[in-house]
């Protein structure tokens, strides 16, 4: 318990002072894992609105497929970016081993099939009335599309929560394709671990308050995006 | 209502466009510059400090860019035997050798040493207080005390299963545990459930206002920690950054950063952490 005031008293403290650090490191961590979450967006919104959509052969498969991904274990994910992005793997070539673009690419991989998923699930929750209705309202496919997102934009916010969610707090995958490198790759969940190791619990134990604070900050600026639209 | 919902929409999407563009602007600034070296090391030179004092150093005065991995001897020599290291600075004498026998590892130099202290709960359970460090071992195991190894082919674990040979027994039974950890960790767990464990001095003393750990055991030639540093060989890797590496050897064998090494941790923990040797042979160490 003492460790948790501690780290709140430091917490505090880091804020305060405006330690350089640490505001890099939580300026790294937003840039990381907002990136990775809106190319995850970018990719999973459309695919999820897809395969909610349409009917081909094949289609539950590539759904069970979503599902499974959904789940993907981060440190799979980092042993395998890391594999092709070594200098001497197949996309080593890149030279982009230990750098943010290495974690923000492992963060997208782990928060797609969670966009993907959810959009999924949220398009299939409307009432298929309604793609009728649109449809007999004389709107075009896409149109048919935009505005079904729009109905289901709920769900699909709650899927971009849930991948940012997954993201800001990963932390294996970025070690192993980041490295955890001072200024360059360290980010909240990292520098949390390393402090550990280092013993010094109150430093980690206050830089996971930051790191709560900022995934409670977005979180809830999308969820005020989310309700606000449901009042009006 | 309508103003506040678009106002807020509006905010989401510049902080995503911020984002975008900074991480943009970023990754292709890293791409420019080819002046980076990666550096292969073991969790204690991390855990420890002396990384955080050395690195600014050296690229304050080669204007190199250092990515130190902190992953342990045995993954960092891993690193360097694939060529995805410039340069290591690890501390397993006899595995380096082979690297450096195998002409992966070129410029091989001594940089420091401190030592391997025996922890464990201050009443000493298995009665290893002023034995030699073998015969510590043979107790520990004869009393099946709990004993808590890294497990994870580290620099320190290395040179525990180099004493339980000497020791002539086989660590295995419920008392002796692999946390497969870094060193702070396995310190940690080692105290908590109050065993026996290897550790390097300095990770120890950055711990001990965490930890119920007393030093049982110490001062023994066998527990001599001895780092060492050396450069992958560019002729066997093309992509290894060869200026780079032997920047950093010749760094840190330089008298000034031998000087550093030396202060290092005085300030904080009233003794010093590491012991310079540059220029020194192993078998004068100790001594």
């Amino acid at each position: 318990m003492e460790i948790l005031w501690q780290g709140l008293v430091k917490a505090f403290n880091l804020l305060v002072s405006v330690d350089r650090e640490i505001l890099n490191i939580t300026l790294l961590t937003l840039k990381v894992s907002g990136t990775a979450t809106l190319i995850s967006v970018l990719i999973g919104v459309p695919l999820g609105a897809f395969l909610a959509l349409s009917v081909f052969t094949g289609r539950k498969i590539i759904v069970s497929i979503v599902n499974f991904g959904m789940g993907l274990p981060p440190v799979v994910v980092g042993l395998w970016v890391s594999i092709f992005l070594w200098r001497y793997g197949p996309l080593g070539f890149l030279g982009i081993i230990y750098t943010p673009t290495a974690i923000i690419i492992a963060q997208a991989i782990i928060a797609t099939p969670i966009v993907t998923g959810f959009s999924i699930a949220a398009i299939q929750q409307l009432n298929p009335k309604i793609r009728i209705q649109i449809m007999a309202l004389g709107a075009t496919w896409w149109q048919t599309v935009i505005l079904l997102m729009r109905e289901a934009r709920m769900g699909l916010l709650a899927a971009v929560m849930a991948g940012f969610g997954g993201v800001i707090s990963e932390v294996g995958a970025s070690t192993m394709v980041g490295g955890n490198i001072q200024g360059q790759t360290r980010v909240l969940t990292t520098a949390t671990v390393m402090e550990v190791s280092k013993g010094n619990f109150d430093v980690a134990t206050a830089i996971s308050l930051i790191l709560l604070a900022l995934a409670f900050g977005i979180t809830f600026i999308l969820t005020l995006v989310q309700q606000r639209r449901r009042a009006s | 209502m309508k103003t506040g919902k678009h106002a807020i929409s509006l905010i989401a999407l510049l902080i995503f466009t911020m984002v975008i563009i900074q991480g943009c602007t970023q990754q292709s600034a890293q791409q420019s510059q080819n002046k980076d070296v990666i550096l292969a090391t073991t969790t204690s030179t991390q855990d420890s400090g002396l990384l955080d004092i050395l690195i600014p150093e050296f690229e304050k005065k080669t204007g190199y860019t250092v990515k130190p991995i902190a992953v342990g001897t045995g993954a960092a020599l891993a690193m360097g035997e694939k060529g995805e290291a410039d340069v290591l600075l690890v501390h397993a004498p006899e595995d380096e050798k082979k690297l450096v026998d195998s002409g992966v590892g070129i410029n091989y130099e001594l940089v420091m040493h401190n030592d391997f202290i025996i922890v464990g709960p201050g009443n000493d359970p298995a009665g290893i207080k002023g034995s030699k460090t073998v015969d510590a071992f043979n107790k520990i195991a004869e009393n099946k005390a709990t004993f808590i190894s890294r497990g994870d082919d580290s620099g320190t674990h290395k040179k525990e299963i180099s004493i339980w040979k000497a020791a002539g027994v086989k660590p295995e039974g419920s008392w002796y545990q692999e946390s497969g950890s870094g060193m702070g960790q396995t310190l940690t767990i080692a105290s908590e459930k109050q065993g026996y464990t290897l550790t390097d001095r300095a990770t120890y003393l950055a711990q001990k206002k965490n930890i119920n750990l007393e030093i049982l055991l110490e001062g023994d030639k066998t527990l001599l920690n001895i780092y060492h540093v050396m450069q992958v060989n560019p002729d066997k890797f093309s992509k290894v950054n060869k200026d780079g590496g032997k920047a950093f050897v010749e760094f840190m064998t330089a008298p000034e950063t031998q000087k550093i090494i030396e202060d290092f941790g005085k300030d904080k923990y009233g003794e010093p952490l590491f012991f310079p040797d540059a220029g020194k042979s192993e078998e004068e160490l100790g001594n």
